[in-house]
């Protein structure tokens, strides 16, 4: 059984936030979240976030919308209703390829943009009826957090860290008791 | 910030180097002149010499006025991102009065029928009883003949004038007190909106009384954009080359890399506006499949296949796929790498524009003719944009959005 302290780190700035996390990060430190009122641009690797695996998950949907749409068009202009547009006779697809790039541009789009949106959506579990996750409200307002669950030993640390990078607040929320399953 | 790398040098190598370029240009222009006729057709008038030269002169030029543009559209929008590269720009807005000239003596002695770039300045071309006259160019004299010189100066003093006084009115406020200074940031912005105003109908039918002319009796009305985009792509590819050459000359150590990397997405989101209307233009031609229009794009599939192919998947996919990432629009081996491709590529294009109206089926692929004349206008584009970026301090005193500009990072 190990216990583990809730600490949240308050900060009115980012800057002083940033700092605070290398050195916690430096110090042997995992840092679980950071709470911000607006993105923090390239706070991710120093925070240690792996980098997102969202853009190959884009590329597949693209593809993925590329084909539908190839095969759509294709079935529906080649295979079953050809037509005669403008002395263009549709027994061929690649003859008639520049009339179906628009068509394939916007649905590799389409599919790209909604499934980037629904992966991301589901992945941080925001389906409707999600409750908010955010411990403390003002972080979404004017202040700054970082969240940690640590163990006496390193919460020390850590307590020295923050307070030495300007943190306004260090509040402790008490423990969280995690059973060894081995 | 290095105070001491606040004024650009012209380096003497780079000197010799733009010069050197300008003499075997000049030497192949003179070659050029010798070696390009035709024995077979009279009309032939060292017809691919002289549309290599208004080529050159038309793409150098468009890298100017696009800077103009650019500049406008940074003052009108009030944007500080950009104001610690708004010397770099000016700098490149130089060349405009010369690419300028150039174009006006091929005009000049086109009238004095010394070339045949356009058909409509052939004598006798409205007169039925001449032996060249032309019924589709006689309906359409009116537009040109004195109404298209008349429209030519009018674009060509009124973007030399606005130019020139956005450039003063920057210079001007340097020298003053930050306060002082505030009624040319003014002044400049007024100036921007006006110009854009003009400069959004002049861009098009400058590009119809220049480029589309030379086709006479075909016609496009995507042809304006069509060749905003390449100029405007052009301009911000060779911003970025300078921003990033003059860094690893050691100076703009205050420019930062998110300013870098917003003049790569510019150069990246422009490319996909230039093929997005190449594409438009081609698709809605062949689709309607209309005579007079498909005659444009009949001489292009038969004599100039392969350079139309090459400049439709050099500008548009290579950007697409090398500059599409974060790292490589941060990354200035990427930049110089992709946008000198894409510069030359954009050449090509001006040249796929020039030449099927003026050569024809005489077209034999690209030669050292091409080359030359490139050389001759990327050496004296190099030597006039360099030596007045030498002229003044890299960086603007007292600029607004300086602070903003100097601390730009994400």
């Amino acid at each position: 059984m190990i216990t583990k302290n809730i600490i949240h780190g308050i900060f009115s700035d980012e800057v002083p936030l940033l700092e605070a996390c290398k050195k916690l990060r430096s110090s042997g430190i995992r840092i679980n979240e950071v709470y911000t009122p607006f993105p923090l641009h390239g706070i991710d690797p120093i925070i240690g976030v792996p980098r997102t695996r969202l853009a190959i998950c884009a590329f597949i949907y693209g593809l993925i919308g590329l084909g539908l749409a190839t095969l759509m068009m294709w079935y529906m202009m080649i295979h079953d209703w050809p037509n005669d547009i403008g002395g263009k006779p549709n027994w061929s697809y690649y003859f008639n390829i520049p009339a179906f790039i628009p068509i394939s541009f916007e649905a590799t789009v389409f599919c790209a943009a909604h499934g980037m949106a629904l992966t991301y959506l589901l992945r941080c579990m925001l389906v409707p009826g999600a409750k908010a996750k955010n411990p403390d409200p003002r972080t979404t307002d004017d202040k700054f957090m970082i969240y940690l669950e640590l163990n006496e030993e390193q919460s020390k640390k850590a307590d020295e860290i923050l307070r030495a990078n300007g943190a306004e607040e260090i509040n402790y929320k008490g423990t969280l008791v995690i059973e060894a399953k081995y | 910030m290095n105070t001491e790398k606040l004024n650009f040098v012209f380096p003497s190598k780079t000197k010799m180097a733009s010069m050197l370029l300008m003499a075997v240009g000049l030497i192949s222009i003179i070659c050029m002149f010798v070696f390009d006729t035709n024995a077979e057709d009279h009309h032939y008038q060292h017809n691919r010499a002289w549309a290599n030269i208004f080529a050159g002169s038309f793409y150098f030029m468009g890298i100017a006025l696009a800077s103009v543009f650019f500049l406008a559209l940074q003052y009108a929008a009030e944007s500080g991102w950009s104001t610690t590269i708004k010397r770099i720009i000016e700098a490149t807005t130089t060349f405009l009065p010369y690419g300028l000239s150039f174009l006006l003596l091929i005009f000049i002695f086109g009238q004095l029928h010394m070339n045949t770039i356009y058909p409509w300045m052939t004598e006798g071309v409205d007169d039925v009883a001449s032996p060249n006259y032309d019924k589709v160019i006689a309906g359409k004299i009116g537009y040109f003949g004195v109404f298209w010189w008349i429209r030519t100066i009018l674009y060509m003093v009124s973007w030399v004038l606005f130019s020139w006084k956005l450039r003063k009115n920057s210079s001007e406020a340097d020298a003053l007190g930050q306060e002082d200074s505030k009624g040319f940031h003014w002044k400049n912005i007024k100036l921007s909106a006006y110009f854009l105003v003009l400069f959004a109908y002049t861009s098009s039918t400058a590009a119809w009384d220049w480029l589309m002319s030379i086709d006479t009796h075909w016609f496009s009305t995507m042809m304006g954009w069509y060749v905003f985009s390449g100029m405007w792509v052009s301009s911000m590819i060779t911003v970025t080359i300078l921003v990033v050459w003059l860094k690893k000359l050691g100076y703009l150590d205050f420019v930062t890399e998110s300013t870098v990397h917003d003049i790569g997405k510019w150069m990246f989101a422009i490319s996909f506006l230039w093929a997005y209307l190449y594409f438009s233009q081609f698709m809605l031609i062949w689709y309607a499949d209309i005579p007079e229009e498909v005659v444009y794009y009949k001489t292009r599939w038969e004599s100039y296949k392969a350079l139309m192919w090459t400049v439709f998947f050099v500008n548009f996919a290579f950007p697409m796929i090398m500059l599409m990432s974060r790292d490589s629009k941060r990354n200035f081996f990427f930049l110089i790498f992709v946008g000198a491709i894409i510069f030359v590529g954009h050449y090509l294009d001006m040249i796929m524009i020039v030449m099927p109206g003026t050569v024809g089926h005489n077209w034999t692929g690209l030669s050292w003719m091409e080359v030359g004349t490139f050389f001759f206008f990327l050496g004296l584009f190099i030597y006039v944009v360099l030596t007045n970026l030498a002229k003044k301090p890299l960086l603007v005193k007292n600029h607004p959005f300086l602070s903003e500009s100097l601390h730009h990072s994400y």
